[in-house]
């Protein structure tokens, strides 16, 4: 059936006339050797890594008996919950700090401009430590409705929620600050031509759109907090790190112990990445024409319906 | 506010506007009454846009005076003395200003719907039901009632512009400000838009149209301002200046768009 065309039809057709159309073209696809090269090289590479580590002096029954030690899960329970709040704390504290620095008030964007100049200045371990010994400038606190010694407010807790959490707010201010100079300054005009005050226009127009873009880098700096938040033992916070530390201490499987704490640091941001795919496609709305499945969707179409022959120009042959 | 007719909707008396060292605007006369349709045309550079965001105060001016509505824009005149409005009170001076511009500019994280129903609920406070109800009527209005749930993205440039329309008029505003409304338009979706803004006119509405749709100007529009580096050139009925132009530059500028 090849194409000679059938000349005792009048040239050009018209349109929509078209009712069977041509035969799918069917082509072999182009081959890509190198690909196979390297990803057997990969591979290779791989196996004798991991060989070396199984034939390495690590105790591979310990680092599996510790896993899911006491001590260890609550390490990593609190590694979690001090991330939480710390990235809370940061995420609140700096979209107001992003707001307020690009605010007409002088004072406001002045105020902002400082705090981030300093916390983003100064190492994190040093504020840790320096919030753990607020009581030096301190001595006690008087809130009014609540007067103590310092020591006893600044628990290792607090210092290290204190110390992440503010650090963490100057990083998070410049994310935010990018994201709302993102959104389209029209959106604004719309929004005050409506009779829309300004904080109702931030709330409601500029926030939601600028969402898109300060998530990606918030969930980076989520993760980079999962791991900073490491430095805590400083304060004394039994976070993850610091408990492997000891307990590997006490029965000399310290290595084994750090093993242990890999596995957990990789599963706790592993678990984090799939959060951050469904929280991205929540702000994503409005802006495509669809969205794209997610993989559990792939994967329940692809179990429910036979695989068919692809046609050109489609996603899967 | 009074019941009856003793101030034109908009007046303008010799409004200056300068961007830096550019003077836009270099005294601008106008009145333009309720009810009345005023298209204003000119060649681009001319004012016409900044002179419309000035009427809400999107942008501020630097002389002259400028009354919607009897009211001063952005300012309060106790005496001789002219005072700052705050923030909110231009905010309530807007809510009766509905504003449609080139790029549309719906919230695009928000469905027609939304956009439509965002002011009346979060600036005048209504129910979600009532006002979800009367973001139906008004996208019926503009024939779009069947895409109450649809995202912007997914909308042609005339649908948007119409709901652009919907979510202005959906504040019940006595003055509606066009800027350039079919200009970001595909040439066959213009006539959607142009006819709902018909409609509106016909209903009463006050308009002022900034636009290059001559035909528009010409069938619908009470009044005709020709404007030119920063002046008004000329103006009066839109048959009058289009068929018999007494200005050197209006007759130039027409010669090039008709």
């Amino acid at each position: 059936m090849t194409g000679v065309p059938d000349l005792s039809k009048e040239p050009g057709r018209e349109p929509g006339d078209d009712q069977i159309p041509p035969e799918s073209i069917v082509a072999i696809p182009v081959r890509h050797y190198g690909r196979w090269v390297s990803a057997v090289a990969v591979c290779a590479l791989l196996a004798w890594l991991a060989w070396s580590f199984v034939n390495s002096d690590i105790h591979w029954d310990v680092v599996g008996e510790y896993l899911t030690y006491d001590r260890i899960t609550e390490g990593a329970a609190k590694t979690l919950w001090i991330t939480v709040l710390s990235m809370a704390i940061g995420l609140v504290l700096g979209l107001l700090l992003a707001v307020m620095r690009l605010s007409d008030n002088a004072v406001l964007s002045n105020v902002a401009w400082g705090y981030i100049w300093f916390f983003r200045g100064t190492p994190v371990l040093v504020q840790l430590v320096l919030w753990y010994n607020l009581s030096f400038i301190f001595d006690t606190m008087n809130f009014g409705f609540y007067k103590d010694e310092t020591n006893d407010i600044i628990t290792p807790f607090v210092a290290a929620l204190l110390g992440l959490g503010l650090n963490e707010a100057a990083y998070m201010a410049e994310i935010a600050r990018a994201g709302i100079l993102s959104v389209d300054p029209g959106q604004t005009e719309a929004a005050h031509a409506l009779g829309m005050n300004g904080a109702k226009t931030t709330r409601r127009i500029v926030l939601p759109q600028a969402m898109r873009v300060i998530i990606p880098p918030s969930g980076n700096e989520f993760i980079n907090m999962l791991k900073t938040s490491s430095l805590v033992s400083v304060v004394h916070y039994e976070e993850l790190f610091w408990a492997a530390d000891i307990v590997g201490s006490r029965n000399t499987r310290v290595m084994e112990l750090f093993v242990v704490a890999t596995v957990w640091y990789l599963l706790l941001t592993t678990v984090f990445s799939v959060g951050q795919y469904y929280l991205e496609r929540h702000y994503a709305k409005g802006s495509g024409r669809t969205q794209p499945p997610t993989p559990l969707q792939r994967l329940r179409a692809q179990l429910t319906s036979f695989r068919t022959k692809s046609q050109v120009g489609g996603t899967t042959v | 506010m009074s019941g009856g007719r003793e101030h034109p909707m908009v007046l303008a008396e010799r409004v200056h506007k300068a961007f830096g060292p550019v003077e836009v605007l270099r005294g601008i006369d106008l009145k333009v009454e309720a009810g009345e349709v005023s298209c204003v045309v000119g060649p681009s550079g001319s004012g016409k846009s900044t002179f419309l965001r000035c009427i809400n105060h999107l942008e501020k001016i630097n002389a002259g005076r400028l009354w919607v509505d009897g009211g001063l824009v952005g300012y309060r005149q106790k005496g001789d003395r002219l005072y700052e409005m705050k923030e909110r009170e231009v905010a309530e001076q807007r809510r009766d200003i509905g504003m449609v511009f080139q790029r549309f500019n719906l919230f695009p994280h928000m469905t027609a719907a939304e956009n439509v129903m965002e002011a009346p609920v979060q600036v005048k406070g209504i129910g979600k039901a009532a006002a979800r109800e009367r973001a139906e009527q008004l996208l019926r209005r503009v024939g779009l009632a069947d895409r109450m749930e649809t995202y912007p993205a997914q909308l042609s440039g005339g649908q948007q512009q119409r709901v652009a329309i919907a979510r202005a008029l959906a504040m019940d505003p006595k003055l509606m400000l066009f800027d350039e409304p079919t200009s970001a338009l595909d040439p066959e979706l213009v006539g959607e838009v142009l006819d709902v803004m018909r409609g509106l006119a016909a209903d009463g509405m006050t308009m002022i149209v900034v636009t290059h749709e001559m035909g528009f100007a010409r069938e619908v529009g009470d009044s005709l301002v020709f404007m030119d580096d920063g002046v008004v050139v000329e103006s009066g009925r839109p048959r009058d200046v289009l068929n018999d132009p007494q200005h050197a530059r209006t007759r130039a500028f027409l010669s090039k768009v008709l």
